[in-house]
C-alpha cells in the first residue's frame, strides 16, 4: 500500500484540482450513453403535483409524468390510455362512477400500490382544505367504496370530463401511507411516486436527476439516468444544445430552431401542440358591444401571413378555440381574412381609416413566441381598415388578476392550453360567464353553454359545443389566432416522439 | 469604534424594518395576485375565497403585516406558496450559493482591478498608457448581464470548455453536508469536487466581477496617481526606492481607503446583479430563486428574499464602514 505524507497528499490533491479545473470542460459534452440530459425551460418548484401554482403549470407536467403515474394515461396524440386505472366508466344513469385499479404496481419505496391510494388521492384532491386548484372537478365524486380492485363512487355532480381530468392537471396518484408518514414537507424533500423514473437528486433552480424505475409496470425508460437541467433563459438553452452539454432542449426561438436542426449532429422536430394564441374580448366598453367592430377586427387579421412569416410556418391558423385534434374541432367553421368586409362592417358603424374606432389591446412580451410582434402586426392590419388600437404590455400575472376581476382591456392577447382536447376546457372555461377565466360574459352564450356541462349524451355534448363555437365565430366574441408548434432540438443519435400535450416526457426519448 | 458599531446596528434594525414595510406594501399594491394565478377555470367565488383563506390572504393588510412581522420575530418566515416549504429553510439552502459566488466575484474583481491599477500606475508615462483607460472604460460600460451572454457564447459555444449552467455537474454523485459546496469540498480535501464547483462558478463570477474590477481599477488608479505626487512618496523616491516598491509600499497603503469604501458600495450592487446573472447561468442561488418567486407571485418568499438582500446590503455596508474606520487612524481617533 502506498503511503503519502501530508505534503504529497496536498500535492496530489492540488494536481487533481488543477487537472479537473483545466480539463473538466473537455468531458462536459461526453454524455454516457445511458444518461439523457434535457435542458428544460422551467424550474420545478414543487414535487407535489396536486397543489399550488406548479400543479396547473402545463410545462411542468412532463416532469411530474416521469415521477408519478396518472389515474388515466395519455398517448402523444392526446388519446387516452390505461394508467394506474385499467378501466373506468359510469353506470347507466351516471349516478355512480367506477374504476378498476391496476394490480402488481409498487411505489418507488417498494411498498405496494393499492386501491386505498387511489381513494385517498381522490378524496384529498376533492377536499377544499388541501388547496387543489382543480378541486371543483374532484369534488364531484364522493363516498368511495373499495371492492377488490374495483372502486365505485357516488356522482355528486355529473361532470362528463372527470375521467379526462384524470389524465390532466392534478390527476396524479400519491402514496397514502408514505405521505401521511412524512407529511407535506417530508414529501417535498423525498418524493415517492409510481412513475417510470425515481427522484435521485434535486437542486432547485439547477437540476433534477432521475433514475429509471426498474420495477415500473409499463414500458421502461430507455435511459438509466435522466437529468433535467433547469435553464429558463432561451439563449442559454440554445448554448446548452449547441455545445453538447444537453442532449435535448425545447421552446427555443423558431429562428434558432431552423438554424440548429440542420447542424451536423443535431436534429429537430416541431409539431403542433395543444396550445393556442388568442385575443380575449371583454364586453365592458361600448366599442366591444358593437358587433360590427368585433367582426371587422376578426376579418382584418391575416392569420396565414402571421403563421407563415412571423412564426416561420410553425403555427396553424384557427377559426375557433378548438384546434385540429381537439374533440370538437369543426373544420367547416371558417372565418376568412377579408379586409374589404372589415371596412364595410366598420362603415356601418360610422368608422373608417380616416375616422377609426379606438381601443386598447394588452399583450405579454416574450411570454409566448412572438406574442408582442404578433399584436404589432395585427394592429398594423387593423389600422388599414379603420381600427386604431393602442398596445399595452403587461406581465402574465397581471393578466390573470385583471381577467379574474373582469377588468382586462377591450382586447387582450393570451395563450390557452388544453392538453385533454375537450371543448369544456377550451371554449367552455374561456367563454362561460361564471368562469373566472372568461372575458366575454353574456347571457346568450351562457344559455347555450350551461346545459352542456352536465350533458350525459357524449355525441350530443360534442355537437352542442360545435354549435357554440359556430355561434361565437358568427358573433365575434373572441379572436382565435393560431395553434402553436413546439420546437424540440436533440442530438441526431436520439429519437424523440413529439407529444401533442407539449410535455417532453423522458419516456418519449430513446436511442435512434 | 464600539459606539460606531452600536449606532450602525440600531440604524440597521430601523432600515430593515423600513425595508419590510415598503416591500410588504409594494407587493400588495403591485399588479399580480398570486391567487388569480392558481384559480382553476371552474372555480366559484367560494372556491376562490377558500383558496385565499388557505394562503392567509383573506384578512386586512395591516393584520397580514403584523402577523407576518410577529412571525418573523419568532423566526418563522412563513411557507412558500410555490415551493410548499418553509421560507427560512429554503433561503438557508440557497443563500450560501450566492454568497460563495458573490465573494468569489469580489475577490476576483479586487485582484484584477488592483493589479491593473498598479500596472497602469507603473506604466503611466508610456505612450500606450491611455489604452488601459480605454479598455477599462469598455469594461465599465458593459453591464454584467451582457458579459454573461458574451461568456455563454465564448466559453459555452465557440470554445466549450466551461459548463453553462448549474453549480455542480448533475452527473456527479457528490453529497454535501453543508450548502457551502466550495468551502466544504476544499475543507474535506475533495479537490475534484471543488474544481467542478469552481468551474461552474467561473462564468458567473466573470460576469459579476469584470464590471466591478473596472470600477476598482479606475478609483484605485486615480488614488494612486494622487498619492504618487505626495511628499512622502517623493521622499521615498529620493531614497532610491524602485517604482514598483514606491507604488506597493508607499502609495498603495494610503490610496486603498477610498477604493475600499467604494468597493463596499459596489459589492452591494454586485449582490443585486446576482439576480439576473444567476438566472442566465441557471445558478441555484437566491437571485435565481427570486426571479421564480416574482413570476409566481410567491409573496412569503419574495418578502423573505427581500429582507435577506436588505440584510446583506446592511451587513456589507457596516463591514466596510468599520473596515474604513479601522484602516484610517484619523477616523478611528476622531
Amino acid at each position: 500500500m502506498i503511503k503519502l505524507n501530508r505534503r504529497e497528499t496536498l500535492a496530489l490533491g492540488g494536481g487533481t484540482f488543477l487537472s479537473e479545473l483545466l480539463l473538466g470542460g473537455a468531458f462536459a459534452s461526453a454524455q454516457t450513453s445511458d444518461t439523457l440530459t434535457i435542458a428544460y425551460n422551467v424550474n420545478l418548484p414543487s414535487f407535489d403535483p396536486t397543489v399550488g401554482p406548479s400543479a396547473v403549470n402545463p410545462t411542468i407536467q412532463a416532469i411530474y409524468r416521469a415521477i408519478y403515474d396518472q389515474y388515466v394515461g395519455q398517448n402523444p396524440d392526446l388519446s387516452f390510455a390505461p394508467g394506474l386505472l385499467t378501466k373506468w366508466g359510469w353506470n347507466d344513469d351516471k349516478t355512480k362512477a367506477w374504476m378498476d385499479v391496476r394490480e402488481g404496481v409498487v411505489w418507488h419505496d417498494g411498498s405496494p400500490f393499492t386501491p386505498a391510494d387511489v381513494v385517498w388521492s381522490l378524496e384529498r384532491a376533492g377536499d377544499p382544505k388541501t388547496g387543489n386548484p382543480i378541486q371543483f372537478v374532484w369534488g364531484g365524486l364522493g363516498n368511495y367504496q373499495i371492492d377488490g380492485n374495483r372502486i365505485t363512487a357516488d356522482v355528486k355532480q355529473f361532470d362528463p370530463t372527470v375521467f379526462k381530468w384524470m389524465a390532466f392537471l392534478t390527476g396524479y396518484i400519491l402514496p397514502k401511507a408514505y405521505y401521511e408518514k412524512v407529511g407535506a414537507e417530508g414529501f417535498e424533500k423525498k418524493p415517492v411516486g409510481a412513475g417510470p423514473y425515481m427522484v435521485d437528486e434535486y437542486q432547485g433552480n439547477a437540476f433534477l436527476r432521475l433514475k429509471r424505475n426498474e420495477n415500473y409496470w409499463g414500458p421502461k425508460g430507455a435511459f438509466d439516468t435522466v437529468i433535467f437541467k433547469f435553464v429558463p433563459d432561451g439563449t442559454s438553452r440554445v448554448a446548452e444544445i449547441e455545445s453538447g452539454s444537453a442532449d435535448v432542449t425545447l421552446e427555443i426561438p423558431y429562428e434558432e430552431y431552423d438554424r440548429l436542426r440542420v447542424k451536423p449532429g443535431l436534429a429537430g422536430v416541431c409539431e403542433p401542440v395543444s396550445d393556442i394564441g388568442m385575443i380575449f374580448i371583454t364586453n365592458v366598453e361600448k366599442e366591444m358591444l358593437d358587433e360590427n367592430v368585433r367582426l371587422a377586427a376578426i376579418h382584418a387579421i391575416d392569420k396565414d401571413l402571421i403563421a407563415k412569416k412571423l412564426l416561420r410556418g410553425y403555427a396553424t391558423p384557427i377559426a375557433t378555440l378548438e384546434a385540429p385534434g381537439y374533440e370538437a374541432f369543426d373544420p367547416s367553421i371558417k372565418v376568412p381574412y377579408d379586409p374589404e368586409l372589415a371596412k364595410s362592417l366598420l362603415a356601418k358603424s360610422g368608422y373608417s381609416p380616416e375616422k377609426p374606432v379606438k381601443f386598447k389591446i394588452q399583450t405579454t412580451r416574450g411570454f409566448k413566441p412572438k406574442d408582442y410582434e404578433m399584436i404589432q402586426a395585427i394592429v398594423g392590419m387593423w389600422r388599414k381598415v379603420g381600427i386604431d388600437a393602442e398596445i399595452e404590455v403587461y406581465e402574465i400575472a397581471k393578466h390573470y388578476e385583471l381577467r379574474a376581476g373582469h377588468k382586462l382591456d377591450p382586447m387582450a392577447f393570451y395563450n390557452w392550453g388544453n392538453a385533454i382536447g375537450d371543448p369544456s376546457t377550451s371554449t367552455g372555461f374561456a367563454m362561460f360567464s361564471p368562469s373566472p377565466h372568461s372575458a366575454w360574459k353574456s347571457k346568450d352564450l351562457d344559455d347555450m353553454i350551461g346545459p352542456l356541462w352536465g350533458e350525459k349524451d357524449e355525441a350530443k355534448r360534442i355537437a352542442g359545443w360545435k354549435a357554440v363555437d359556430k355561434y361565437i365565430a358568427e358573433k365575434g366574441y373572441v379572436i382565435p389566432l393560431v395553434q402553436y408548434s413546439q420546437p424540440i432540438v436533440y442530438k441526431a443519435s436520439l429519437k424523440v416522439i413529439p407529444n401533442a400535450t407539449g410535455a417532453l416526457q423522458p419516456t418519449l426519448v430513446s436511442k435512434a | 469604534m464600539t459606539s460606531v458599531a452600536v449606532q450602525r446596528l440600531i440604524m440597521a434594525a430601523v432600515t430593515l424594518l423600513g425595508v419590510a414595510i415598503i416591500v410588504f406594501v409594494l407587493l400588495r399594491v403591485a399588479p399580480g395576485d398570486p391567487i388569480a394565478m392558481m384559480i382553476s377555470p371552474g372555480a366559484t367565488p367560494a372556491d376562490i375565497a377558500a383558496l385565499r383563506a388557505h394562503y392567509g390572504l383573506d384578512t386586512s393588510l395591516p393584520t397580514q403585516f403584523f402577523v407576518w412581522l410577529r412571525d418573523i420575530l419568532r423566526g418563522d418566515f412563513g411557507t412558500s406558496i410555490s415551493l410548499h416549504r418553509n421560507v427560512l429553510g429554503i433561503m438557508a439552502e440557497r443563500l450560501p450559493a450566492t454568497l460563495e459566488l458573490a465573494f468569489a466575484s469580489l475577490a476576483f474583481a479586487a485582484l484584477l482591478g488592483g493589479a491593473v491599477a498598479v500596472f497602469a500606475t507603473l506604466v503611466s508615462d508610456w505612450t500606450a498608457a491611455p489604452l488601459i483607460d480605454g479598455v477599462n472604460g469598455l469594461f465599465l460600460a458593459v453591464p454584467d448581464f451582457i458579459w454573461a451572454f458574451a461568456l455563454v457564447l465564448l466559453f459555452g459555444v465557440f470554445l466549450p470548455v466551461l459548463p453553462l449552467s448549474g453549480r455542480i455537474d448533475p452527473s456527479l454523485d457528490e453529497r454535501f453536508v453543508t450548502p457551502f459546496y466550495l468551502l466544504e469540498s476544499l475543507a474535506t480535501l475533495r479537490f475534484a469536487a471543488a474544481a467542478d464547483v469552481l468551474r461552474h462558478m467561473v462564468m458567473p463570477m466573470l460576469a459579476l466581477g469584470l464590471p466591478l474590477a473596472a470600477i476598482i481599477t479606475r478609483v484605485l488608479k486615480e488614488s494612486l496617481r494622487e498619492a504618487m505626487v505626495q511628499d512622502y512618496v517623493l521622499l521615498a523616491r529620493l531614497k532610491g526606492l524602485s517604482r514598483l516598491r514606491l507604488v506597493l509600499q508607499e502609495a498603495l497603503r494610503n490610496a486603498v481607503a477610498p477604493t475600499l469604501a467604494l468597493t463596499g458600495v459596489q459589492f452591494t450592487f454586485l449582490i443585486g446583479g446576482t439576480v439576473i446573472v444567476e438566472r442566465i447561468f441557471a445558478y441555484p442561488g437566491i437571485g435565481n430563486m427570486a426571479v421564480d418567486a416574482v413570476i409566481n407571485r410567491d409573496l412569503p418568499l419574495i418578502q423573505g428574499l427581500t429582507l435577506v438582500f436588505g440584510a446583506l446590503f446592511i451587513v456589507v455596508n457596516m463591514a466596510v464602514d468599520l473596515l474604513v474606520v479601522a484602516t484610517n487612524p484619523r477616523l478611528r481617533d476622531g
